[in-house]
């Protein structure tokens, strides 16, 4: 449970009070209205200069590093996120932590890896893979950990049609809490509530495919 | 685009199945031999015994020349500033002497997993650990520069396209200018990534 007590962020983002506790939570806007500042709020890689934010009643601010396990983070470009010259070993960073133990920690990549379809690929060198694999790629090795919510900020951005729809169905499929912040309305209308942030504030919060319509008439 | 310094590639060779920290001292003791020891032919033999190295390895001769032909430019420049100011021997020994170190770096890196020299690297720094060394850090440190490399190569490639889309690639700002921004935002940004999975806390 994700919960904003007057939280703000000086020249980005209003004194906010949320509670997200729903399974699929988009965020839409327009570029530079807040949505990115938002996201970053969640998983404490932006705090906030006034107000709260709370996950599962940890204070990001105070437990930013309790609070990061908790919350995965997945970015726009990939290749921002994926540090290591394999497949495989990029998982295997994530796991460094919990699996101390080399061969379990092999064992464990390569299921993670499995699960997102990317196992053929595992001794594949990241500069090889296709967009849509680095992306697939990204989340699997966040999701490695096994975060309770994952934050996605703009996932399919750089994607084509069919990667977005491949990555789009891999998200919206996880039994993990998804927060979305997209440009994609059509997946963003598919979530179970949706946020329109507009001029550093949120404009409206309800179901998704009213949110949706409501952010076209903003912009039109 | 391939690694500068070759990525790893799988193998059962005997180098493969040497364990990192052998290779890392064997490479650091390459290194102070072949800068210790003077004279052009020399050169030429560490160059032929790295040759032979990669081929035990099982390198193909395209990633051998693929490690190579990145340092073709500047191992021409080398040579031919050395040859005018110190002559051919000199400027044989010089671009010799580091097209071995390059060839043996490469040599390591393909038959040793990126993770498998992580480990060996923080558990050498473990007895350092009382002085206050962090060894999962320098680790990562090892491991980003690594990345960085290749990342970097990439954004000056496109920064370079950029410039000759828009008929500037003879202006030195143009090409310079957004990649120095974006080699520091993707900085940035990894900064950030790190932070997220939790990596660095």
């Amino acid at each position: 449970m994700i919960e904003l007590v007057e939280a703000g962020v000086e020249g980005r983002l209003e004194p906010t009070s949320l509670r997200l506790a729903e399974r699929r939570v988009a965020v839409i806007g327009s570029n530079g209205s807040g949505k990115s500042t938002l996201a970053r709020l969640l998983n404490g890689l932006v705090e906030p200069t006034s107000g709260r934010v709370l996950v599962d009643g940890l204070d990001t601010r105070r437990d930013g590093r309790e609070v990061r396990r908790r919350v995965g983070f997945v970015f726009t470009d990939p290749n921002a996120q994926l540090v290591m010259p394999t497949v495989a070993e990029d998982v295997e960073l994530s796991l460094r932590k919990t699996h101390r133990e080399k061969a379990s920690r092999t064992a464990a990549a390569l299921a993670v890896l499995e699960r997102f379809g990317l196992a053929d690929l595992a001794q594949r060198s990241v500069h090889a893979l296709s967009g849509g694999q680095r992306q697939l790629l990204a989340i699997a090795t966040v999701l490695a950990t096994d975060p309770a919510v994952l934050v996605a900020d703009e996932p399919t951005t750089l994607l084509d049609l069919a990667n977005t729809r491949r990555v789009g169905e891999v998200l919206l499929g996880l039994e993990q809490q998804l927060v979305l912040v997209t440009h994609d309305l059509e997946l963003a209308a598919r979530c179970d509530r949706a946020l329109v942030v507009h001029a550093g504030a949120i404009a409206f919060d309800g179901p998704a495919a009213t949110a949706v319509d409501r952010y076209r008439t903003l912009v039109s | 685009m391939s690694a500068p310094l070759g990525v790893h590639q799988p193998g059962t060779s005997l180098l493969h199945r040497t364990t990192p920290g052998p290779k890392l001292v064997a490479l650091l003791l390459f290194s102070v031999v072949v800068l210790m020891v003077h004279g052009p032919w020399s050169a030429v033999g560490f160059v032929a015994g790295t040759l032979v190295l990669a081929t035990v390895a099982g390198l193909s001769a395209r990633s051998v020349l693929a490690a190579l032909r990145r340092f073709a430019v500047v191992a021409a420049l080398l040579l031919a500033f050395n040859a005018w100011q110190n002559g051919w021997p000199r400027a044989i020994e010089v671009v010799g002497d580091l097209t071995a170190l390059i060839l043996a770096a490469t040599v390591l890196t393909a038959t040793t997993a990126v993770n498998d020299l992580l480990d060996t690297i923080v558990r050498a720094l473990g007895p350092f650990r009382r002085l206050g060394v962090d060894p999962e850090r320098v680790g990562l440190a090892f491991s980003l520069t690594l990345r960085a490399l290749p990342g970097t190569l990439e954004l000056a490639a496109e920064t370079r396209d950029a410039a000759r889309a828009r008929g500037l690639e003879r202006s030195l700002r143009a090409r310079t200018t957004p990649l120095v921004l974006r080699v520091v935002a993707r900085a940035r940004d990894t900064g950030d990534a790190l932070h997220a999975r939790g990596i660095a806390d």
